[in-house]
């Protein structure tokens, strides 16, 4: 069966990984109620969209 | 090789995935707004454009050529009577979507598909529609602590630009003035009238 003909270092490794990072996603802030939204999106605190409400918000008491 | 390649398959097989369009059709014209998954909602608004400029054209062969797609003749009645008749100045483009973000569970992103003509209707307030409610929120954010601010803070300009500008407010306006845009498209003339004569006396 094949195997690995040398040692493979952690700086090998982690050479390779240093092209892995995970970036944030990204956000907006809703032109409505300026809370950060997804951007794209209906924003999730409000219900508006482009200035428009889409959907009703439910309040939480 | 992707060539030619078109539509999703959306895991199923081709009668199924047929079969699932025409119930979207169905009541996506019964709702006027249904949510779905964004692919979903992507592949069914060519769907729903195409029987709506069918109906456009309310000829019998039409009309039989949308029962295809559309299986409820009452729906199709609708379609053709209601929903067609208030798109005859519109050359396509009869449907919006707007994303709503991913549900929760399988993380599907979620979608609204809608007749660009759709007004949203308030649950809130019992059987009042969204015009009352809205708008008396949108009161109550200008006759709170809203005019209070806006009269400490520039009392000249507040009044001027509300009686020129409606549409431009919810821009202009600070933080909370979220309901204030669809109230004011709404249900502009009448608000306004009463919002500057309430606060001309106050200044």
């Amino acid at each position: 069966m094949a195997n690995p003909k040398r040692r493979h270092s952690h700086a090998r490794s982690r050479k390779r990984r240093s092209h892995d990072a995970l970036v944030p996603p990204g956000w907006s802030l809703c032109t409505s109620c300026f809370e950060p939204k997804p951007p794209h999106r209906v924003c999730p605190h409000c219900g508006s969209y482009k200035g428009r409400q889409v959907v009703e918000v439910e309040e939480l008491d | 090789m992707r060539h030619r390649m078109h539509g999703r398959k959306l895991g199923r097989t081709s009668a199924h995935r047929k079969a699932m369009f025409r119930n979207q059709l169905v009541a996506l014209f019964e709702h006027e707004r249904i949510v779905t998954t964004l692919p979903k909602a992507k592949e069914l608004r060519p769907l729903a454009e195409r029987m709506v400029t069918l109906a456009r054209t309310g000829t019998l062969a039409n009309r039989r050529r949308v029962l295809t797609m559309v299986p409820d003749k009452a729906i199709v009645r609708k379609l053709f009577d209601e929903i067609a008749p208030r798109f005859m100045e519109r050359p396509g483009g009869y449907t919006r979507i707007v994303r709503l973000g991913r549900r929760r569970g399988d993380g599907a992103e979620l979608a609204i598909i809608e007749f660009v003509d759709y007004v949203l209707e308030s649950k809130e307030h019992g059987g009042e529609s969204g015009k009352t409610s809205l708008m008396d929120r949108a009161r109550g954010i200008f006759g709170g602590g809203k005019k209070d601010e806006a009269a400490e803070a520039a009392p000249s300009d507040e009044t001027p630009a509300k009686a020129e500008a409606p549409a431009e407010e919810p821009e202009a306006e600070a933080a909370p003035a979220e309901p204030e845009a669809p109230a004011e498209a709404e249900a502009a003339p009448a608000d306004e009238q009463q919002e500057t004569s309430e606060e001309k006396p106050a200044d």
